[in-house]
């Protein structure tokens, strides 16, 4: 299935510094009165911030990856096991409790990326996927690597699929990532 | 509860961007054209509207907190009461859903509702970026946040569980675009082909560029009033045309953020919860039944729970039976092709498992329109007769109240009016739903609009 040919520069910001735009000589009546035809003037206005986000009550999760374990959450009376950290089990409301689980999965649903969000874009194409683990009740969202992007297919959804921990952590959830057995 | 009218509705141009004028002007010019619609001028509402809600999903677009409420003074409503709501992709309905709330309880007797949204304001990416943000930033955006992606996922999963077919997904778009040719305030306006649609950009597999909804600015206004507020109109000049146009019932659902955290329910728990009393029949249980058998388990990822709970309700606020014959339209979240099949399984048009073949059907297609497609059925509920998001655009907090603003011309039979167009009109229309969604189906809700019959 090939992409057609792109006939469109992309549009980007950055550019040129302008430091004046064009004005009537003469402020009239009529002048005055035009300026309601004046095209608008567009401003870049660059914002960058830096926030200290807290992994609060699922921060273990995060220490188990970079230790090279896979962490979930139980409820101990139900035995409701979520993939996902979660700190209060949704039916019961209580305390959920830590546990490991192994690293060692099935694809559930998955998806090439061929264009991401600005912060992804370098990494296009890549796969992401939700993983099921045996006994667990909720999935996992992750990246699946070595399949081959441009061969998506779903005969993926159903394979075995084992976690693999990152050297070194970046403490995100992709800390750990999933790879065909 | 007392009963609410809806009275009058205006949208503004859907574009990729509108740098011509600010958010509150863009707003303003909906706004005008609803008081138009009654033959009202501002000052002679102002006399009479008892407040607001206003809607718009994101401060990362407009990087200016309190917007809302920089809408209300440019219109010119201070010091009455107003707020804002917000709710992702629902965000439209719910501010409608909240108007309504305010007229049906009591505590007004006039509300407007407005919404708006201004995309344009950063490049492409980083605005998909900003919506990533409305997924866990823990677990979810950090993975690759990116909604396309998401969805993508979850119809990977609905093709797994049912076998449906990107071909079908096309069906949607080609629909959506060519239904959108005849509706002046859609921002693409294109006949395509199934090809076309197929042959489209790969986003995320299966979703190319044409099964997924574009970034809009752009702004959507309403008038709800009881029937109190019809005489203070009325008394006011409006001209309100009759018959009047009833919000029949609302319903709106919720589910967890991370679509990884939904339930996969038992067969047994869906038909104590989730089941539609349309599907309360021995064949569908035992449809159902054999689904389960197979592995299916509700709603999981590939279908959205809050979307049938809201319809639901709606239904029941509503006394709808059957909705695929008792509604005579739909305008629905489209923002993907994918996510217009799962919403057909949720709203009841036909039974889960069952939408890529609907899709493909033609039940869900606007009569007198040649698609250029070999469609089985007769069309019957037409889904998006506007457009929907895939063609007219997704300004955010307008959409919803768009939503509303096409419903109701449709059941007041003034498409054409306001079209300067008959093709969009469906015949008799005498009561449609809107159904507006959010994140990967975390808040949905459905409103019904319908004819007051004398």
């Amino acid at each position: 299935m090939a992409d057609k040919p792109v006939k469109k520069m992309e549009e980007t910001f950055g550019g040129y510094i302008l430091h004046n735009v064009p004005f009537p000589a003469e402020l009239n009546e009529a002048a005055l009165s035009a300026l309601k035809e004046m095209g608008p003037i567009l401003i870049e206005q660059p914002y960058s911030v830096t926030y200290l986000h807290s992994f609060g009550q699922d921060s273990p999760f995060f220490a188990g990856l970079a230790n090279g374990h896979l962490l979930a959450n139980r409820d101990s009376d139900s035995g409701y096991t979520y993939a996902t950290p979660r700190g209060h089990d949704m039916y019961s409301g209580q305390e959920t409790e830590w546990i490991e689980i192994p690293a060692e999965g099935t694809v559930h649903a998955f998806t090439v990326c061929h264009f991401g969000s600005e912060e992804f874009l370098p990494e296009c194409p890549f796969v992401l996927a939700q993983i099921s683990f045996p006994g667990v009740d909720t999935l996992f969202l992750s990246r699946l690597i070595g399949v081959d992007p441009d061969q998506a297919s779903l005969d993926w959804i159903g394979m075995k699929v084992k976690g693999r921990f990152r050297r070194l952590s970046k403490f995100k959830p992709t800390d750990v990532y999933f790879y065909p057995v | 509860m007392r009963s609410v009218y809806v009275v009058s509705g205006g949208v503004s141009k859907f574009a990729k961007a509108r740098p011509d004028k600010t958010f509150q002007a863009i707003v303003k010019e909906a706004y005008d054209y609803a008081l138009a619609d009654l033959g009202l001028v501002h000052p002679r509402f102002l006399e009479v509207v008892d407040g607001s809600v206003a809607s718009y999903f994101s401060d990362h677009f407009s990087r200016q907190l309190m917007a809302a409420i920089m809408v209300q003074d440019y219109l010119g409503l201070c010091p009455k009461p107003g707020h804002r709501v917000e709710g992702g992709g629902a965000t439209g309905g719910i501010c409608f859903q909240e108007a309504w709330k305010a007229v049906a309880s009591g505590y007004m007797d006039v509300c407007l509702a407005y919404g708006f949204e201004t995309m344009s304001h950063v490049a492409t990416w980083k605005g998909n970026e900003f919506i990533a943000l409305a997924s866990d930033v823990s677990f979810d955006y950090p993975v690759g946040g990116f909604y396309s992606g998401y969805y993508a996922m979850m119809v990977t999963r609905h093709m797994k569980e049912f076998g449906t077919m990107p071909e079908q997904m096309a069906h949607v778009s080609v629909k959506n675009h060519m239904n959108a040719y005849h509706n002046p305030y859609a921002q693409k306006r294109q006949r395509l082909t199934i090809q076309d649609v197929r042959d489209a950009p790969m986003v995320a597999w299966p979703l190319t560029r044409l099964d997924i909804c574009v970034m809009s600015d752009g702004a959507a206004a309403t008038i709800l009033c009881s029937e109190e507020g019809l005489r203070k109109l009325e008394t006011a000049g409006a001209q309100i045309p009759r018959p009047l146009v009833k919000v029949s019932g609302i319903g709106r659902g919720t589910d967890a953020m991370r679509m990884a955290d939904r339930p996969h329910q038992s067969y047994e728990d869906f038909l104590r919860y989730n089941l539609l009393p349309s599907e309360d029949t021995a064949e569908t249980r035992a449809y159902y039944k054999e689904l389960w058998d197979k592995g299916f388990r509700y709603p999981g990822v590939h279908s959205f729970r809050a979307g049938r709970m809201g319809s639901k309700e709606a239904y029941k606020n509503a006394g709808i039976h059957d909705p695929l014959n008792e509604l005579d339209f739909v305008e629905l979240h489209d923002a993907y092709t994918s996510s217009e099949i799962q919403t057909y399984e949720d709203m009841g048009l036909c039974r889960y498992g069952e939408g890529g073949a609907f899709a493909a059907g033609g039940k869900a297609f606007m009569p007198g329109i040649d698609y250029g497609l070999d469609l089985p059925d007769e069309p019957s509920c037409p889904v998006n007769p506007s457009g929907g998001l895939i063609a007219c655009g997704h300004p955010v907090g307008a959409t919803g109240l768009m939503q509303a603003v096409f419903a109701l011309w449709q059941v007041q039979q003034s498409i054409g009016k306001h079209f300067e167009d008959p093709a969009l009109q469906v015949t008799d229309a005498r009561r449609g739903a809107i159904h507006s969604h959010a994140g990967t189906g975390t808040y949905v809700t459905v409103s019904i609009l319908e004819r007051e019959e004398l």
